[in-house]
């Protein structure tokens, strides 16, 4: 829902329900970084409700577009983290099993070298 | 015992700083900006700087936009076994990284036992102890191949895992202790037959269970693979003396954290920025090797 942007639209709060913290400081942090926000917040009115208050100011656009282009910039950056973490996580998984193999191979050779003696 | 070398520290001062803005940030703001400082009483600059505008006086744009988050953005794993990860993320935001570790305790789903149909209890575990020791016991199975069960539902193959137990102690045999192994699944659905009161109803048809399974959850060939248990069949339910006996049927869906805890995938998860120590040339280094 959208409150306050009767007369003004580049300035509005967004009220989400079902909404807490974890959303709400996430868009807050991309809203920040547009350069055409002039103040953004978010409050939650009462703990026992799930409902988040979310302020957008901008500079002439309307608020609505703005915080639609930070939702996307957030969904884009958590795919990015995303690819980047599975692709850390291979990485690593394939340079724990070649250090394996390493490891076996050096008792090997050792072995060898010490029946050859 | 190492004493550094004797030299004048460099004091910075703002009088040194260049009139025209040079695009980056003086050394001071720029420690602020990035780093939180512990000091002797309490760390400082622990907000963040995120406004975009912040710096706007001296001409230098805040603004991190997606082309230099993503070239900035490294992750490293530290460690990686089958029950615990740890990771480095390098280049991004506390309040990202908070969503993260809230998504991961909250909202990521998983099985757990939800209701408990008991038959016979005449042990000392009052049945709500028992439904709610249950309820915490983690299945190993795979969230992602079942779907949730909503209240208009009725409880299928698709999501629902059955287990049944029925333990009994024997008069005149040692007490005995029930851990998780004595849980069976029950691909086949529930065994527990509904009381219908029409009498009339032809008997010819199979007698109406608390689930309703299409078919089997055995040919699924995932289960055929890891057949649903228990991830730790050690883990103690209860303690039975001569003459008594449990016997109920559990049905695990499908839920998040955010309802009950026992829907967390994980034991805990945290995050912590990364330490970085800076000493200072002039002091005195006394120190000690641990090994």
């Amino acid at each position: 829902m959208e409150h306050g942007s009767f007369t003004d639209n580049s300035a509005a709060t967004f009220s989400l329900t079902d909404e807490d913290h974890t959303i709400a400081n996430a868009v807050r942090f991309t809203l920040n970084q547009d350069p055409r926000v002039t103040f953004c917040g978010y409050s939650i009115p009462h703990p026992s409700e799930a409902r988040v208050n979310i302020r957008v100011q901008t500079t002439g656009d309307p608020a609505r577009e703005v915080l639609k282009d930070a939702c996307q910039n957030l969904m884009l950056m958590c795919r990015h983290v995303r690819s980047t973490f599975d692709k850390a996580v291979e990485d690593f998984r394939a340079s724990n099993a070649v250090k394996a193999m390493k490891i076996d191979s050096q008792d090997s050779s050792g072995d060898d070298s010490e029946e050859s003696e | 015992m190492a004493e550094g070398v004797g030299e004048e520290k460099k004091k910075f001062s703002i009088w040194d700083l260049p009139d025209v803005p040079m695009g980056q940030l003086p050394p001071h703001l720029e420690l602020q900006r990035s780093r939180v400082s512990c000091n002797k009483d309490a760390p400082i600059h622990t907000e963040s700087i995120q406004y975009s505008g912040a710096y706007a006086s001296m001409g230098i744009d805040n603004s991190s936009r997606l082309d230099r988050f993503s070239n900035n953005f490294r992750v490293e794993v530290v460690q990686l076994n089958k029950d615990d990860m740890e990771f480095d993320m390098i280049g991004i935001d506390a309040a990202i990284a908070n969503s993260f570790r809230g998504i991961l305790i909250a909202e990521l789903p998983t099985m757990a036992i939800e209701k408990v149909l008991i038959a016979n209890n005449t042990s000392i575990i009052q049945d709500e102890v028992l439904a709610h020791r249950l309820g915490l016991v983690p299945i190993r199975v795979d969230p992602r191949l079942f779907e949730y069960l909503s209240e208009n539902d009725q409880p299928n193959e698709k999501n629902t895992i059955v287990f049944k137990l029925h333990v009994q102690c024997k008069r005149g045999s040692p007490r005995i202790t029930v851990k998780l192994d004595a849980l069976k699944w029950l691909p086949n659905g529930s065994e527990l037959v509904k009381e219908t009161r029409n009498a009339t109803s032809d008997s010819s048809s199979k007698p109406e269970t608390y689930t309703y399974f299409g078919c089997s959850q055995e040919i699924i060939p995932e289960f055929v693979k890891n057949p649903i248990i228990p991830k730790y069949p050690d883990i103690i339910i209860a303690k039975l003396g001569p003459g008594q006996e449990i016997e109920l049927e559990a049905h695990a869906v499908k839920g998040i954290g955010k309802t009950h805890a026992k829907w967390s995938p994980v034991a805990t998860a945290w995050y912590r920025m990364l330490p970085e120590l800076r000493i200072d040339c002039n002091c005195c280094i006394i120190g000690t090797y641990r090994r």
